[in-house]
């Protein structure tokens, strides 16, 4: 080897590099463990779904309307859960989508640099606010409200829940939005301003059009964050399973069950206790399918620009 | 003769293009209206929600509600072990998540080489930011809980919170680390720095401050995390403390505090919501307004050191 020596005393510093190669080696474990996780809520899901499985067939679980896991008279469908997470959902995000997409357009192509700048960390602080107070919210505040309106209202029901969902995941959409937007480049700004466009004009039909799958990027990790929230519902919506989707009505979501079942004396092992496993399954592939839908038009936009 | 015929239907024209533009300057300035509107009640929001919990749970803003255990009667009750709880859950999530967090960043930046490992854990950090909390109580019960046989301790909840923590902390340790310049490794390579002391001694050391971030704003989220710690089946009730970690014998400290049932926070306000009694509710709206002034306070400052470092650091 014709190599040249740089340094024959660094060469020769065998403690030097095991230190270096046993650091590398520890920091990949650190980050594989991200991996061990991942593999780890598969695992814990799957292992625990399977003897529910075995008792319940997949066709009971996906068509039976009835879910009563802890009464004498056993049901065992999944669908007065999913409904009373989509219809939870669904009121979220008539709340969050015209709320967050103006946000967005506003703080991307409205707002000054200053406005901005104060707006974006209001924004982050109302992230920042635990769901368990927003449930509060929902129970004391929105639901009385709501009362009023319907005095028929009871006083779990999904409508304030929904409501107040959609006001939490407001700051998701409005910033993953504005995000896309202000990525869209500034020449088409400037083309459609040279024809005469008004800022109004040229945010809807140039730009909208041009961050368009980033912004539904941004609706559906809304809705997968709608999916999986757990506190709001599991307090103000009430925990009983109901085949509806009338939000006035109470029903159970798919988190709100499994609070429910955490919250009463687990048997470890029992039916009851697969059955929350069933349930996240059912949640974890539903977040799933929803994030990689998500994260393929987000790309999709990426690669345009 | 052709030339006053054109006059007047040109005149209209002209009329008719200035109301347009009249039009769409005022579409113009009733969007920006509406914008302002929406972002205003957005704040408002916020701030009724917090004016809300203050002035629901002030009768109970006193001493003795920071050194009362839970009680039967509501006007006894207190959070003493809640506080305590979320203390010590937390500081075990602050030892398992931020060195951990920290280290994977570190290699996803510094170290890995374009690949397929890379590739998976890429992917999976930026799933597990997506994956619902209560997913992960769902894991620690079946993993730390039975598989492990941690029980239902501080502990199972301290590593819970951590899981939930790490995927804020790669994010935000990666960010920070990538801001660096490349001239900055490069000079300590050309003095003879091997690679992790360029790591330790220069990309850390300047990337500071965006890891402070990334790390106050995970612990903020795990104050009032309540969902997963609900499904490991964390007592509601707890009228006692756990061992203190310090004791006044050698060696000093104490680990039984690990093993110890606990409760925190979030948990002993839902515990306070789901009571029929209006007493309780009072209650549950203090709880609420102390964890949101911690979590408020907590973000407030993580995105104030933001600004300064953004602000501050010029390469």
């Amino acid at each position: 080897m014709s190599e040249p020596i740089i340094s024959a005393r660094l060469s020769k510093d065998f403690q030097r590099n095991i230190m270096e190669r046993f650091i590398e080696f520890a920091l990949l474990c650190s980050a594989a463990f991200a991996v061990f996780i991942t593999s780890a809520i598969v695992y814990v899901l799957v292992s625990e779904a399977i003897p529910f499985f075995q008792h319940v067939s997949i066709y009971e679980f996906l068509t039976d309307t009835v879910w009563t896991p802890n009464y004498s008279i056993k049901h065992y469908g999944i669908l007065p859960l999913i409904s009373g997470t989509l219809t939870t959902t669904f009121i979220a995000l008539i709340v969050a989508v015209p709320l967050g997409t103006i946000t967005a357009i506003y703080l991307s192509e409205f707002a000054s640099h200053k406005v901005r700048e104060t707006v974006k960390p209001i924004l982050e602080l109302l992230v920042g606010v635990p769901t368990v107070v927003f449930g509060y919210f929902a129970l004391m505040l929105v639901t009385p409200l709501l009362q009023k309106i319907y005095p028929d209202l009871t006083t779990f029901n999904m409508l304030g829940p929904g409501i107040v969902m959609g006001v939490m995941i407001v700051p998701y959409i409005a910033s993953l939005a504005e995000d896309s937007m202000r990525a869209v480049p500034m020449a088409m700004r400037e083309g459609a301003y040279a024809m005469g466009a008004t800022r109004f004009q040229t945010s809807v039909r140039v730009i909208t059009p041009a961050a368009i799958s980033g912004i539904v990027a941004a609706y559906i990790l809304a809705i997968s964050r709608a999916v999986g929230e757990t506190m709001i519902v599991a307090i103000a919506a009430g925990q009983q399973p109901n085949f509806t989707f009338n939000p006035v009505e109470s029903a159970a979501t798919i988190t709100s069950y499994i609070v429910s079942v955490a919250l009463g004396d687990l048997e470890h092992g029992g039916i009851g206790y697969q059955s929350i496993f069933a349930a996240g399954l059912t949640l974890l592939v539903m977040t799933l399918l929803l994030n990689i839908l998500g994260h393929m038009t987000r790309k999709k936009f990426a690669e345009r620009y | 003769m052709a030339v006053n015929q054109k006059k007047p239907s040109a005149l209209k024209d002209l009329n008719l293009i200035r109301t347009m533009i009249r039009q769409h300057k005022r579409n113009d300035l009733a969007f920006a209206g509406l914008g302002m509107f929406v972002i205003a009640s957005l704040t408002i929001t916020l701030i009724i929600l917090f004016l809300d919990l203050v002035l629901d749970g002030y009768p109970k803003f006193t001493l003795d509600f920071f050194s009362n255990f839970p009680s039967r009667r509501a006007a006894r009750a207190g959070i003493l072990s809640a506080w305590v709880g979320s203390s010590l859950v937390l500081i075990v999530t602050f030892i398992v998540a931020v060195p951990l967090g920290i280290a994977a960043g570190i290699y996803l930046e510094e170290y890995s080489k374009k690949g397929w490992l890379s590739d998976i854990i890429e992917i999976n950090v930026s799933n597990l930011a997506g994956v619902p909390s209560i997913i992960y109580g769902l894991l620690a019960l079946g993993l730390f809980v039975y598989s492990f046989g941690l029980g239902q301790s501080i502990l199972t909840a301290g590593l819970t919170l951590a899981l939930l923590m790490l995927p804020i902390v790669i994010v935000s340790t990666r960010e920070a680390i990538r801001a660096i310049p490349v001239q900055i490794r490069e000079a300590a390579y050309a003095v003879g720095a091997t690679k992790w002391q360029v790591v330790l001694n220069h990309v850390v050391q300047y990337s500071y401050g965006g890891i402070l971030t990334g790390v106050i704003i995970g612990m903020a989220r795990a104050i009032g995390e309540t969902a997963p710690l609900i499904t490991i089946g964390a007592l509601t009730f707890i009228a006692f403390l756990p061992p203190s970690p310090v004791t006044i014998d050698p060696p000093f400290i104490n680990l039984d505090w690990l093993n110890a049932g606990f409760t925190v926070l979030p948990i002993q306000m839902f515990n306070w919501i789901s009571r029929p009694q209006h007493a309780f509710h009072i209650n549950a709206a203090a709880t609420g307004a102390v964890i949101i002034i911690l979590t408020v306070l907590m973000n407030g400052v993580a995105i104030k050191l933001r600004y300064n470092i953004r602000k501050k650091i010029k390469w």
